[in-house]
């Protein structure tokens, strides 16, 4: 896991450096969305920032002593809770509850999930959630970008994990481990860029690109044909630039997305800002005719604008089958195969893999609710099970169409208590299927976590799916879809039949009789012209011969 | 010969206004309806709300203009003679006979003629303005209380439909304005207002 991080870091420092040098000269040149300082405060001269720290605490503490307030705001967001209930559908959501289809769920792994949670020292349930101290203000705000928190250090900063979490991530390195610089990072605090914002979000699911598919490490960096918005050499919008934020508290969440924004431009006067194309550019688009702006009543912007997922040059997981993990060679060595590419399509950890980019979006009707498929939830094994089903339609009148990224997987379940099941993967333990490759053991062990339901003692593999709404990797109108992206046959929506789509559908029989009727009038009145220069000229040769017969 | 105006300016002007839109709004509307390509389905779709707007404000002069000088009355259904004019354009015709019909400034329009013209005016017309008009506002069905009603496939499968029968009755038409002597009578009447019977 240590060399996953090391490989994010490393994609991360080279697309920062190819970035840098494809830019022209500016004086003074701004990456990764970061707002060249105008801040009144120069962090390096603050005394409670000279160091030396001896842990992520220490630094949080430093940084209450001016900002009291901080932590609190930040400990009433799901960045810290894990955990997010919704109004609508009554679920409790969150990572701390949900399934997801790569890795399946932190429960009974914190240790390695938890290096993005924004906090220290969730390895266990008993993680206490009150402390502010255990707010780890650096990972949203460190600008020395050498500050890491490795897979397996329990959210700690690099080289400062609890001693159990540092002897066997230092005794499993492959190279030596050099601790990240505390007061370095401490001193250089800055609004969150692209590269902190992606230091989780680009990286989910163990690696650059899995999880999302729209947002990867070509996002640290990109130009203007991956994003408009972002592009370094144009707007160069931070993530926060849309996802405006309010007391550390960060509009826009997939778990419950505006999916129709009508409220148009955001006004500073609004309690809540939205992250949503709308809240800028309003409802009526600059540049659209009357008819495309109509579309926005039932097509997200999304939809012809983002046209091709993971288009970053980076790829993105689109399967993940557990049901094949656990092989070994000849000499019981776990299995490990890759692509001409390099990436793994099989481990013996996690089973076998497909990657994709540039793949086209898969296209769905969606209101914005999200019904997750939870733990311990009764589910149908005779077809796919959606992770979290979108809901929505053309009827309801609120729905818009949306592209989505469709991860597909086969996920461990009990055929008996027919319910999904909590995996322990992770940990320097005999039951942890990494280890040990022992599914027995492994489910066993994730089914006495709180919150976790009932292992039967037998185990199966269930089809999966899981929705990823595509947002990010926003093209220029130039390079948005055209109406027959749409409005043709076999186009991009050949799949959504329940509504009529001009150019798209048709009345067989309607147009048969059409075309019928038509060719028979053309027949006729060319038959009947036909006929007429027929008769005119016959009549011409009988007066001819007439008038003839009478000289002669 | 006598010379007749049998078609006033604005009647002329109509027409060849009405003769514009309608076959600029069938190619562009067969575009859109995946027939083929050719200028491009935004360009199509742009231009066949404009031209639609042009013809329905054509329309509503159109019809002041019937009103108000009268002319609505030449659309009258009549069987009068109707037999004799289908007999001349299914025999007659090829014998070199005379029209049974003699047009004059007072009932300018064969029987045949009136009853295409009231077919087109009262069936074909009507379910394309409407149909048209219902497909143009689908965004405010919700607000016109029309949500539920209908579906955009009926509104849509009614406009192809009033848009073959508008296919077959320019075709009819553009050849029956052939079917005199000279040839070119029909299209010179409706060119110089004259004409020339």
């Amino acid at each position: 896991m240590y060399t996953r991080t090391g490989r994010m870091v490393l994609a991360l420092v080279a697309t920062m450096v190819l970035g840098i040098w494809s830019m022209p000269l500016h004086a003074e040149v701004s990456t990764s969305g970061k707002l060249s300082s105008k801040s009144t405060a120069d962090h390096s001269k603050f005394k409670q920032l000279q160091g030396p720290f001896d842990s992520g605490p220490a630094v949080t503490k430093a940084c209450l002593s001016c900002h009291t307030e901080a932590a609190k705001q930040v400990m009433k967001t799901k960045h810290w809770t894990w955990e997010s209930k919704q109004s609508d559908t009554g679920q409790m959501l969150g990572k701390k509850h949900v399934v997801n289809s790569f890795c399946g769920t932190p429960k009974s792994n914190w240790e390695a999930c938890t290096a993005c949670h924004v906090g220290y020292g969730w390895e266990d349930n008993s993680f206490d959630f009150n402390k502010q101290e255990n707010v780890d203000c650096l990972t949203c705000h460190d600008q020395s970008e050498q500050y890491e928190k490795a897979v397996g250090g329990a959210g700690h900063p690099k080289g400062y994990e609890a001693p159990k979490q540092k002897k066997y991530l230092d005794d499993h390195a492959k190279s030596p481990r050099q601790a990240v610089d505390l007061v370095d990072a401490a001193q250089s605090v800055g609004l969150p860029t692209r590269r902190n914002c992606g230091s989780c979000h680009f990286v989910g699911g163990g690696d650059d690109g899995v999880k999302h598919g729209d947002m990867d490490t070509s996002l640290v960096e990109p130009d203007e044909f991956l994003d408009i918005h972002m592009d370094v050499n144009g707007n160069n919008f931070s993530c926060t630039a849309c996802h405006r934020t309010h007391g550390h508290k960060i509009p826009g969440s997939r778990y419950k997305p505006t999916a129709k924004d009508t409220q148009g431009i955001e006004a500073p006067s609004d309690a809540t800002s939205r992250a949503s194309c709308e809240s800028c550019h309003g409802t009526e688009v600059k540049g659209h005719s009357a008819k495309l702006n109509q579309h926005v009543d039932k097509i997200a912007c999304q939809t012809c604008h983002i046209p091709i997922i993971a288009r970053g040059g980076v790829k993105t997981k689109t399967v993940w089958d557990w049901s094949t993990a656990g092989n070994m060679d000849k000499n019981g060595k776990p299995i490990t195969e890759r692509n001409e590419d390099g990436d793994v399509t099989y481990s013996a950890k996690k089973g076998h893999f497909e990657w994709e980019e540039e793949l086209l979006p898969e296209y769905r009707w969606f209101d914005g609710q999200v019904k997750y498929t939870l733990f311990g939830e009764k589910i149908d094994d005779s077809k796919p099970v959606p992770i979290n089903g979108i809901q929505g339609s053309y009827e309801d009148g609120k729905s818009r169409i949306w592209p989505f990224k469709i991860m597909k997987g086969k996920q461990v379940y009990d055929p008996i208590n027919k319910h999904l099941l909590v995996m322990h993967t992770y940990g320097d333990d005999d039951t942890a299927f990494w280890k040990n490759f022992d599914w027995k053991k492994s489910l066993e062990a994730g089914a006495k976590e709180p919150g976790a339901p009932a292992f039967s003692g037998q185990h199966a593999f269930v089809s999966t799916e899981m929705y990823w709404p595509i947002t990010h990797m926003v093209a220029s109108a130039d390079d948005a879809l055209t109406c027959k992206d749409c409005h043709a046959e076999n186009g991009r929506l050949a799949e959504l039949t329940d509504f009529y789509l001009p150019g798209r559908d048709k009345m067989a029989v309607l147009d048969g009789i059409g075309w019928f009727a038509v060719i028979m009038t053309s027949l006729g009145v060319t038959g009947h012209g036909s006929l007429r220069i027929y008769w005119h000229y016959r009549r011409r040769r009988e007066e001819k011969a007439n008038s003839n017969g009478e000289e002669s | 010969m006598e010379r007749h105006m049998v078609y006033s300016l604005f009647e002329r002007l109509w027409h060849w206004t009405q003769a514009f839109l309608v076959i600029t709004l069938l190619i562009t509307g067969f575009e859109i309806h995946g027939m083929y390509d050719n200028l491009g389905y935004a360009i199509a779709t742009d231009l066949h709300g404009d031209l639609a707007w042009a013809l329905i404000g054509l329309w509503i002069l159109a019809i002041f203009w019937h009103f108000t000088t009268g002319e609505w009355k030449h659309y009258i259904p009549t069987t009068k003679k109707l037999l004799d004019v289908m007999m001349y354009y299914g025999g007659g015709i090829f014998e070199g006979k005379d029209h049974p019909y003699k047009k004059d400034i007072h009932a300018k329009h064969n029987p045949l003629q009136r009853l295409a013209y009231l077919g087109l005016k009262l069936g074909i017309s009507p379910v394309i303005w409407i149909s048209g008009l219902l497909y143009m506002f689908y965004n405010d069905w919700q607000a016109l209380g029309l949500e539920g009603m209908l579906t955009l496939e009926y509104v849509a499968l009614a406009h192809t439909a009033a848009a073959f029968a508008m296919l077959v009755f320019l075709i009819g038409h553009v050849y029956m304005a052939f079917t005199c002597r000279p040839v070119y009578a029909h299209l010179k009447a409706m060119i110089t207002g004259y004409d020339d019977h």
